[in-house]
Order: C-alpha cells, then structure tokens, then sequence
C-alpha cells in the first residue's frame, strides 16, 4: 500500500523516483535508491527529527541480483512515529556508515558487519562484535549451514576437533 | 605512574625500550571471568592512574545465533528461544515476540489474554529491578540488600511456578493468548504479593536512599545527559533517569496498557543515583498497574482463533515492547511459510552498554563497576 504525506511529499519532491514510501500493516516504510543513502538519513535526523536511530540491520536474499536489504528503523520522539528506511545492495556493494548521523549505529552497524558481511564506508572501526576476529564466514547469510562453523578456528583456538 | 622519577624520563626513551612504567597509560583487562561484569562481559580499559580515559567492550561471549535459529525453526517453535535471552525477564521477551506475530498474522489477543499478559510482565519487572538492585547494590559494596531483593522476588517466582510451571524460563504466552488459565487463588496471590512488597520496597530505599556510602558512590558517577542517550540510543530506565519522558507503555501502548492509569518517573541528572530513584519509583508503579489489572480482569476467552500452521503473509513487521532494560524490539520477516524469513532482535541490553564508554570517562576504576551494574545489562541479551 502506498503511504502519502507531507514527509513522502516533501522527499519525492527532492529525490523524485529514487524514493518508494509504502506501508504495511500501519507501519511506514521508505525504499529508497542505494545512492540516496546517507543523505535521505541526514535529511530525516536534521529536518524530520528522527533523532533515535532503533537498529540498523539487513536480510539476505541470496537469490535477487541485489542480495541484501539494508535497514535502519527510525524513531522520533517529538513525533512519536516511526519509520524504516530501507536500501539494496548488492555483494560486494558497499554503502556510508551512518554512524556520524548517530553514534549508536556503531554497534549495530558492526554487528550487521559481523553477520552479513555488509561493508560500512566510514565506520570508525569496523571489526566483528559478536564472533571472534578471525573467524570466517557470516552466519546470517542463508548459504551459511545452520550447524556450520569455522572448524579451523575452533581447532586451533579451542583445541577441540568441533564445537557441535 | 605519570612521571619517571628516574634520571632519564620515559619522554627520552624511544618507543622500543618503553616498558609500562615508563607509559602515562595503562591497559587493564577486567573479566570476563569477573563477578561484577554480571556475566562474561570483557572490558579493556584505558587508564591514566586510577581515572579511566576509555575503555571497550568485548562481548560475544554467550553468542548462541538465537536470530539464525529462528530462520529453521516454526514460529510456535521459536517461541521458548525467546526466554533465554533476557533471562531475569523471560516474560518480556515472550511478549514483545508473541505480540509481533500476532500483528503479522493480523490477530489480537483477547482482553483476559492481555489483562493475564500485563500482571505477568509487570511482575517480572518488578522481580528483573530486585535482582538489578541486589546484585548492584552487592558490586558498590552493600551487600544486605541481596538477601532482602532475592527473599521477595522468591514471592514473585512462586506466583509464575504456579501459573505456569516454570520459575525463569517461563514461556507464559503463546501467539494468539497465553496458554494457561490463571490457578485457582491467582489473583489472591496476586493481591497478596502486591501488599507483602509494598513496605518492603520501602525497606530497601531505607537501606540506601540516604545511606551515605550509597550516595557518595553514585551520585555525579556516570552521567549521561538526555541529549548523548538520546543520539546512543540508550532507552528504558537510564534515558528516564536524564529527563526524558518516555515509555513505550505510553507512547505506543500495547497489550492492555492503554487501560491503566501509572507514572512514568523520571529524574534530572542522569547519574547512577538518580537511575536507582527511577527504578525505585518504576517498582511502585508496576505494582499500581498489577492492582489495576487484577481489579478490572475481565472474563473469557484467553486464546485468539489461530490456525495450528502458522502462515503469516508475506510481508515485515516490527514491533516493541517496553521491557525493563528499555526498548526491545522484534523485526520479523515473513515469506509466507510457517518458518520466519528472519527475525531481528533490537535488544535494549545491546545497546544501552555501547554507551558505556562514554558514561566512564573521566570516572575511576571502582566507578566502572558502578556504571555497568546500573546499567542493568544482561548479557544473555546482549551477546544473543
């Protein structure tokens, strides 16, 4: 379903067809042209007052030529109204980091990192958070078995044949 | 440790032949095998003397891949994965995931399944800021309000054994209502734990509230103002602790919370004190709402009408609760199978520690401790 507003307005006008806004079940969602990112982001912090970055995240899907979804779900506190912006890169693709927008998407941003692989350009410090440094692989990715591992890291760091 | 009294100062030196004495800096490694890190929480810290100048966090430790889990499991069957995240509030969890369903399927819980859905996650708030305050209070040294939080709580477990068999791990919901009929002698229970810990939240604030240890260890020790929780993200008590008014409970209300009248306390400055006065005050107004609750429990039906296979259609969801960390959220995704595409957990542990670099600067060593046990993280959640 389409979703029109002042806000949808005001940013088709800006970015025309770059921008789809949409909502499902009452919720708002903007897809947006990969190029768009982070402007369209500045643009909702600095004029929209989307002052609370909720999470960034992705979803893979390994079978569309553009693989993954990217997302970052907005909140306003002087609205009191959120949205998702979402984006899709492909492997490989990278995309800014939004982290200069707000500081809490370090974290989430490196976790996105850590599970999908998902390159951040202009992260302070992008490393993994959740997994071990060297290990290899991103396990959210859907090719990623869901018993599989890193048997060589497990071996030489845990000294253990596997950790099933 | 910031000057070299010997004949040659550590600024002649070359890199190489520095040893740790001859450094203004420090490296310290806490955990994360510590008692105070409330789990296997590893902090890196950056010392200058006994004052912090930064410190990082390294987590992962209790990494169980709950959201790839999800993808190969049913949603009825992901259902108890939920519990084992914030484990000191399985409710919450259960809840924020049941409630995220059901708007993907397009259902509602019944009003006595949302009536029974409120006591439960209001007694488990109350029981989640006891064992926060326990083992808080224990980290900065005061060591009798553990025995006092953890013999009340007890009271709180019995209520959810009863009810549903488990202490912790309760898995009290299922999409579309909860399970289990309240037992018979539910809402006496209810009712008399309500008037047990009453007085006896008193008693705790007695213990600390003007204690002059407590205050001087927390007052001015880790503040964040309204403005850096706000751009971190960090929710739920501690951003209410800097002033900001605001509670998913009342901003987007779920369940049957539009139903009852509460507070949303707050405080002024943002420091470890004022956090535990929030707490304190949520304790009190979790109690109003459980009254309220049990007063107004309506009859009927406590399951929706949904099918054994749960097909949701294909689409996206995301949905939060207030849970006693601060924001949790759901995003799941459905490509019409029974299985979720994926599930996402915002959880507010996660988050809430990534400020706590900026929360310790400047603080010292003992301060640290102070910080990350009011932070009221669990790594369960935090490490997923």
């Amino acid at each position: 379903m389409v979703w029109e507003s002042a806000l949808v307005a005001k940013l088709k006008g800006q970015f025309g067809s770059g921008v789809e806004a949409l909502t499902y079940l009452g919720q708002n969602y903007l897809q947006v042209d990969r190029s768009l990112i982070p402007n369209i982001l500045q643009i909702l912090r600095d004029e929209e007052q989307f002052d609370y970055c909720v999470d960034v995240t992705a979803v893979h899907y390994p079978k569309r030529e553009r693989q993954f979804d990217v997302l970052w779900i907005l909140y306003s506190f002087a609205r009191n109204e959120r949205v998702r912006v979402k984006t899709q890169i492909a492997e490989g693709e990278h995309i800014p980091s939004a982290v200069s927008i707000w500081p809490t998407a370090n974290w989430l941003e490196r976790e996105a990192y850590d599970m999908f692989g998902i390159q951040f350009v202009g992260h302070p410090e992008l490393k993994r958070i959740l997994l071990p440094d060297g290990w290899k692989g991103h396990p959210l990715r859907k090719d990623y078995g869901i018993i599989q591992q890193d048997q060589e890291w497990v071996q030489i760091n845990l000294g253990i044949e596997s950790g099933q | 440790m910031t000057d070299s009294t010997s004949s040659v100062s550590h600024l002649d030196l070359d890199e190489s032949k520095k040893t740790f004495l001859d450094a203004n800096e420090l490296i310290l490694n806490m955990g994360p095998q510590h008692p105070a890190t409330h789990g296997v929480l590893r902090v890196i810290l950056r010392l200058d003397g006994e004052k912090v100048l930064g410190l990082e966090c390294v987590i992962g430790y209790l990494h169980r891949g709950v959201e790839k889990i999800a993808e190969h499991r049913t949603y009825t069957m992901f259902n108890p994965y939920v519990d084992r995240m914030d484990y000191v509030a399985a409710v919450s969890n259960g809840l924020g995931y049941c409630e995220a369903v059901e708007k993907l399927l397009n259902i509602e819980a019944p009003p006595r399944a949302n009536y029974i859905r409120v006591i439960l996650t209001e007694l488990n708030r109350v029981a989640s800021h006891q064992l926060w305050l326990g083992t808080h209070a224990l980290d900065i040294g005061a060591m009798t309000p553990l025995f006092y939080t953890f013999r009340d709580r007890e009271e709180i477990l019995k209520i959810f054994e009863k009810y549903c068999g488990a202490r912790l791990t309760t898995h009290a919901f299922r999409i579309g209502g909860c399970q289990y009929e309240t037992y018979e002698g539910f809402e006496k229970d209810v009712k008399k734990f309500i008037s047990f810990v009453a007085p006896k939240i008193d008693e705790y604030e007695e213990l600390l509230t003007t204690n002059r240890i407590w205050v001087e260890r927390t007052k001015n020790v880790g503040t964040i103002s309204a403005k850096d929780c706000i751009a971190y993200g960090v929710t739920g008590p501690v951003l209410r602790a800097s002033g900001v008014k605001w509670d998913i409970r009342k901003a987007q209300p779920y369940a049957a919370y539009s139903k009852f009248d509460f507070e949303v306390p707050t405080g002024q400055n943002g420091d470890t004190y004022d956090r535990y006065l929030v707490r304190m005050a949520e304790m009190r107004q979790s109690l109003r709402i459980i009254q309220q609750a049990v007063d107004g429990i309506p009859e009927g039906p406590i399951m929706a009408k949904v099918s054994k296979v749960m097909k949701p259609p294909v689409g996206e969801i995301y949905h939060s609760i207030e849970a006693p960390k601060g924001e949790l959220g759901y995003f799941i995704v459905s490509d019409g199978s029974t299985q979720p595409y994926r599930v996402r957990v915002r959880p507010p542990s996660f988050v809430n520690l990534q400020a706590l670099d900026l929360m310790c600067r400047g603080q010292l060593v003992a301060d640290v401790i102070a910080v990350i046990g009011t932070l009221d993280i669990v790594l369960g959640e935090v490490d997923r």
